[in-house]
């Protein structure tokens, strides 16, 4: 069998999606864990997100991160295509649909919305780019004075394009619209993605749904703390 | 167990061929004993709509009993009605109460062409088997059948799997029309037995392969199948064809 | 007098010899040679796999939508083989003798004992095929015990035996069909045979989506199309179980076999009511562990678990203490009708015996499953508990079928059930090569006649179907088809082909053109009726005089007052089904005819004129040791030809199951 034919199968696009799910989950863990940073205000609040900021200033500079920046580009690239074509695809199996569908009796709704909760997320993704990575990368806007690290490194202030950014009601409540999209997602992506790697022992499937949930609800809740403790000023302020 | 007898409006597609357009047709029917199954129902029904000189609906059913596979209905939304684990066949109408409206449709896939009203065309499962849902052992070339011991827990898990009746109930509930619960079943049972092991790279690859030729969907894991499979055969079969596709497919020696 | 081909010698030698001495096609010419099989269930998917892995280009019919759904699926309990893998005794001898006796001494004994010899291959072979059979816990095959033996010697997967064979046997005509050869016709119903110059040539075949005739040769016609159980419009065939096939085989010249010799199963779910449109089957594996009883009182109206014990009369146990719950089919089934007659049934129709788990679950399972455990004198419920589980391995999905149709749980009361319509041992006569009269026209399964005598025993039809497809006709066809080789495809436009069609197309457009008022249902209903009130479990020659009047009447009445909607070019189900009934009502008449001529009493046949004292079944040997063959002559005209029954290792006597 030609790798092409590898991973073009059914069989295969579904593996394509859960090995770069699976990398996407572990980059979350990353994201989150340096994001978390921005919590130490919260408990030193002489902090003024430096802890944040050295953390941002050290993923930037590193070689390897770098690197990694592109190839977790690729893997949402692939992730993003793959999935709205599989959703496109499966749709067009059935021409004539059901008068009436069989809905939550045979499976849970977020399951079966794997493609509109991606997508939500997809739309999420380009306004958080343009909210961060963009002016971070390219344009700068918004981080125009920089600031001292205590490392003695001077640095674009991150922590104060946070704090700006999430002043503004409505982008708190789409972050947090965003985060509980992420978390359904989640939900059925983890485990789905062992079984598709071909987890079929119930010991391991039950590990892997229970280690899932947690983190379905741990990661995206950590996120949606940031946009709405800047807002409510538990830290920055 | 009280029985009692209903009156009951059913809302049934109806489709002369395959070429045609269908639409949906009401019907009533009077006095059907709680005792009935569910196929004796649409037997009355048929009976009064020949007697009324109109056409009766076609629907596929031979052994009546839960297990040659044929009944197909989708009724209410659910494949097979809303037993859990029976066929249309083995459903019985206590499952529905005096005034109930019932919405009978035909399994709905493009791999699963409507034939006429409520009978499909599921030979493209007869195809996916050809591509390699066997052991090829000739016959009279058999050892004893004890010459090889067999794990009795792989022999349960291979016979569970087996159970699988081939009605195609799976690709009428999932939402992408795949028949990954069909084939995942008939890839376990054989590679659950030592005798389906020589042949089970070639297996699984060929399989999945014709199963995508013939216009399935992609699997999903929303488990729809499993939660309306009169058989219920278990998802995990799927977690098994991955695994089994994986390693085939890895360790192909094709360039 | 027949000749049944039946070679000489040893009867244990004799298949032996013939196998090493029948002529054969080398593989060259069998590429040439193209093969017809109708119906694939076990005996035509087997034959079918068989002979197109030998080279022999196969066509294969099936009225379903797939090959896959043929009624030998429904088959529960289980399939016989003499291995003595259990170390109880058994032999190829023991179940040739428990074959011809549970038979009452009507079957021939080279057949029969060529099939006990060809039964431990059948599960070689389908365990290379991958069939799950159940295995015990050092990975042996396991095995349980059925009706009529004292061995056990029938292997079984959980209640569904039956589908795991056909769905191997399925696996391997697919490999066939991928391979190229074999062809397919699903959803095709075979409606009449092609002879040319005296030997079976082909068939007219009707596609049941375009409703289009076909004209398909063949140089050798097997017919695997199961039996005629729902002439009795009940039954526990599927509900496209038909006689079509074998008909047309017999209105073209093929003699039709002990068509009287019908097998009825104790243990059936009863009827409800009007609407019922088939019977359901409780596997006979289940009176392994299930005992058979009746109040002691008549009319008792109590719940059956009000009954105390000493107030249920266990009448098979009482009646025949050696084999208990497990004499055979037919004696089971008179010994309930007994009970229900002489007004001991229970339920509300008061046409049901109780068959009843609880005694066995408690004390044979939950005792075991306990003193695994290590538990030292388990109360009630600990027992019960235990042996649920082991009872729902066994036989789960009967339990689960049976709460589906009754409503009722029963492994907390126990079931009710009755005899019903389950087997037909007659059929197409054949001769040891399983070829009819008509030269190339092959009956294999239970469309044939051949094994079983006046009485089945349990595990044994699918013993059979698998030993004529698999393991017999690959032979046997050979001896035939050797002649053949020089013999080109006739073209379809032969004008016996033409005939063919027209005779089919003719009589489609007759019943359509009837237009009359009453369903095509409405007859097979009637026809049933009469069928099992007067050549049922019991029959007596009056009843059948009359019966034989009045489904000549029934005829006249289908001719002139059948309503079939739709069109001929078109899927009718109701036009396929006025064809089938249109048939059975001309076996009906035969069947009556056969039962009033054999002045007897064996095994599946009971004439009430012909009975022990004790009400047991008598044979009339010297009038009667034969098999009765009919010759259709014309409308209402049959004539009998017979084939002499010799036993030269077996002394028939009364059977005794005391």
């Amino acid at each position: 069998m030609k790798w092409s034919e590898f991973f073009t199968s059914s069989v295969g696009k579904k593996l394509v999606m859960a090995l770069t799910g699976l990398f996407l989950i572990s980059f979350l863990v990353v994201h989150a864990g340096v994001n978390a940073c921005i919590f130490k205000d919260y408990f030193v609040p002489t902090d003024d997100g430096d802890m944040f900021n050295r953390a941002a200033d050290f993923m930037g500079r590193t070689v390897v991160i770098r690197i990694m920046e592109v190839v977790l580009f690729a893997g949402f690239l692939v992730h993003i295509i793959q999935g709205l074509m599989l959703e496109l695809q499966n749709r067009s199996k059935r021409k004539t649909g059901y008068q009436v569908n069989l809905g939550n009796r045979g499976s849970k709704w977020y399951s079966r919305s794997m493609g509109l909760l991606g997508t939500i997320l997809l739309i999420f993704l380009v306004l958080h780019w343009w909210h961060f990575w963009i002016p971070s990368r390219f344009t700068h806007a918004g981080l125009e004075n920089p600031v001292w690290l205590s490392n003695g490194r001077e640095s674009h202030d991150m922590f104060m394009l946070m704090q700006v950014t999430f002043s503004e009601w409505w982008v708190v409540i789409a972050y947090i619209a965003a985060c509980i999209s992420l978390a359904w997602h989640l939900i059925h992506g983890f485990q789905s993605a062992f079984r598709t790697l071909g987890i079929s022992n119930s010991r391991y499937i039950g590990l892997a749904n229970t280690i899932g949930i947690g983190y379905s609800i741990l990661i995206p809740l950590l996120f949606a703390l940031m946009p709405l403790s800047y807002k409510m000023g538990w830290i920055g302020a | 167990m009280e029985h009692y007898t209903m009156n009951l409006t059913l809302k049934v597609w109806k489709q002369k061929n395959a070429n045609t357009a269908g639409s949906f047709e009401t019907y009533q029917v009077k006095d059907i004993s709680s005792e009935m199954s569910f196929l004796e129902m649409f037997d009355v029904l048929n009976e009064q709509l020949i007697r009324d000189g109109r056409e009766p609906i076609a629907f596929d059913h031979d052994c009546r009993e839960g297990i040659c596979g044929m009944c197909s209905m989708y009724i209410n939304g659910r494949p097979h009605g809303p037993w859990h684990g029976t066929t249309t066949c083995q459903l019985h109408m206590r499952a529905f109460k005096d005034g109930d409206t019932i919405v009978v449709e035909p399994w709905r896939a493009n791999a699963f062409p409507v034939v006429k009203d409520l009978v499909v065309d599921r030979t493209s499962f007869d195809r996916i088997i050809q591509a390699g849902g066997y052991i090829s052992a000739n016959t009279g070339s058999a050892v004893d059948g004890n010459a090889i011991p067999i794990d009795k827990n792989k022999a349960d898990k291979a016979f569970a799997a087996a159970a699988c009746i081939g009605c195609g109930a799976c690709v009428a509930a999932c939402k992408n029309s795949s028949a990954m619960l069909f084939v995942s079943a008939k890839v376990s049972h054989l590679a659950l037995l030592p005798q389906g092991d020589v042949e089970r790279k070639s297996r699984v690859l060929n399989m999945v392969s014709q199963m995508d030729k013939e216009g399935f969907g992609s699997c999903t894991f929303t488990q729809a199948c499993e939660a309306v499979c009169p058989k219920e055969i278990s998802v995990s079969n799927i977690s098994r064809l991955n695994a089994e596709y994986i390693v085939a497919g890895l360790t192909s020696e094709n360039s | 007098m027949l000749d049944s081909k039946i070679p000489a010698g040893k009867l244990e030698e004799k298949w032996v010899d013939y196998k090493g001495h029948c002529k054969l096609v080398n593989p060259a010419n069998k590429r040439k040679l193209e093969i017809i099989i109708v119906g694939t269930g076990l005996a035509g998917a087997s034959a079918a796999a068989a002979l197109a892995e030998q080279g022999y280009k196969v066509k294969a019919y099936c009225f379903q939508d797939s090959p896959r759904r043929a009624h030998s699926i429904a088959a529960q309990g289980g399939i016989n083989a003499a291995k003595n893998y259990q170390n109880d005794g058994d032999s190829v001898f023991r179940l040739f003798y428990d074959t011809i006796k549970g038979g009452d001494y009507r079957a021939r004994e080279a057949n029969v004992h060529r099939l006990a010899e060809v039964s431990a291959n059948i599960i070689d072979q389908c365990v290379a095929q991958g069939v799950p059979f159940a295995r015990e816990y050092g990975g042996l095959l396991n095995n349980r015990s059925f009706g009529g033996t004292q061995v056990k010697r029938t292997f079984y997967a959980a209640g569904q035996t039956g589908q795991q064979l056909l769905i191997g046997a399925y696996q391997a005509l697919e490999r066939q069909v991928a391979l190229g050869n074999v062809t397919m016709y699903n959803r095709h119903e075979m409606l009449e045979v092609v002879v040319i110059d005296g030997k079976a040539r082909g068939i007219i075949a009707r596609d049941l989506v375009t409703g289009k005739l076909e004209r398909h040769f063949g140089h050798a016609v097997l017919l695997c199309t199961g039996g005629y159980g729902n002439v009795f419009y009940l039954s526990t065939n599927a509900m496209g179980s038909n006689v079509t096939a074998a008909w047309k085989a017999h209105r073209k010249g093929a003699l039709f076999a002990n068509p009287c010799f019908t097998q009825i199963h104790p243990t059936c779910i009863p009827v409800t009511g009007d609407h019922q449109s088939k019977l359901t089957l409780m596997s006979e594996s289940l009176r392994n562990d299930g005992r058979i009883w009746v109040p002691k009182k008549q009319n008792d109206t109590r719940k059956a678990n009000e009954i105390p014990e000493e107030e249920r009369d266990y009448f098979l146990e009482r009646r025949y203490p050696a084999f208990g719950n497990l004499v055979p089919r037919d004696v089971a089934s008179r010994a309930a009708k007994e009970r229900c007659d002489a007004g001991y049934g229970v339920g509300t129709t008061r046409q049901a015996v109780y068959l009843d788990f609880r005694y066995n679950l408690i004390n044979k399972y939950g005792r075991a499953e306990a003193s695994k455990k290590g538990i030292q004198n388990p109360d009630e419920a600990t027992l019960v508990a235990f042996g649920k589980e082991v009872v729902k391995e066994e036989y789960g999905n009967l339990f689960d079928m049976y709460e589906k149709i009754t409503g009722e749980n029963p492994y907390e009361v126990p079931m009710r059930i009755y005899p019903a319509v389950h087997y037909t041992m007659g059929g197409l006569w054949v001769d040891y090569e399983l070829m009819t009269n008509v030269p190339g026209l092959y009956s294999l399964g239970e469309a044939n006649f051949s094994d079983h005598g006046a009485n089945r025993l349990g595990a044994s039809a699918l013993m059979q179907g698998l030993a004529d497809g698999y393991f017999v006709v690959p032979y046997t066809i050979g001896n035939y088809l050797a002649d053949e080789i020089a013999t080109k495809p006739i073209p379809v436009s032969h004008e016996a082909f033409e005939t063919a069609e027209k005779s089919v197309s003719d009589r489609i457009s007759t019943l359509m053109n009837i237009k009359g008022k009453q369903t095509v249902e409405s007859f097979h209903k009637r026809l049933g009726k009469i069928m099992w009130e007067k050549c049922g479990m019991a029959r007596n020659a009056q009843g059948l005089q009359e019966a034989i009047k009045e489904i000549q009447a029934l005829k006249k009445e289908f001719w002139s007052d059948v309503r079939i909607p739709g069109d001929i070019n078109e899927m009718n189900p109701e036009l396929d089904k006025a064809g089938r009934v249109a048939d059975f009502i001309e076996l009906g008449e035969l069947m009556c005819i056969d039962a009033l001529d054999r002045n007897e009493s064996c095994g599946g046949h009971f004439r009430e004129e012909y009975q022990t004292p004790d009400g047991e079944a008598l044979r009339q040997d010297d009038k009667h040791m034969y098999v009765a063959a009919w010759e259709m002559k014309g409308e209402h005209q049959w004539q009998l030809h017979k084939e002499e029954l010799k036993y030269d290792v077996i002394k028939p006597t009364q059977r005794n199951y005391k």
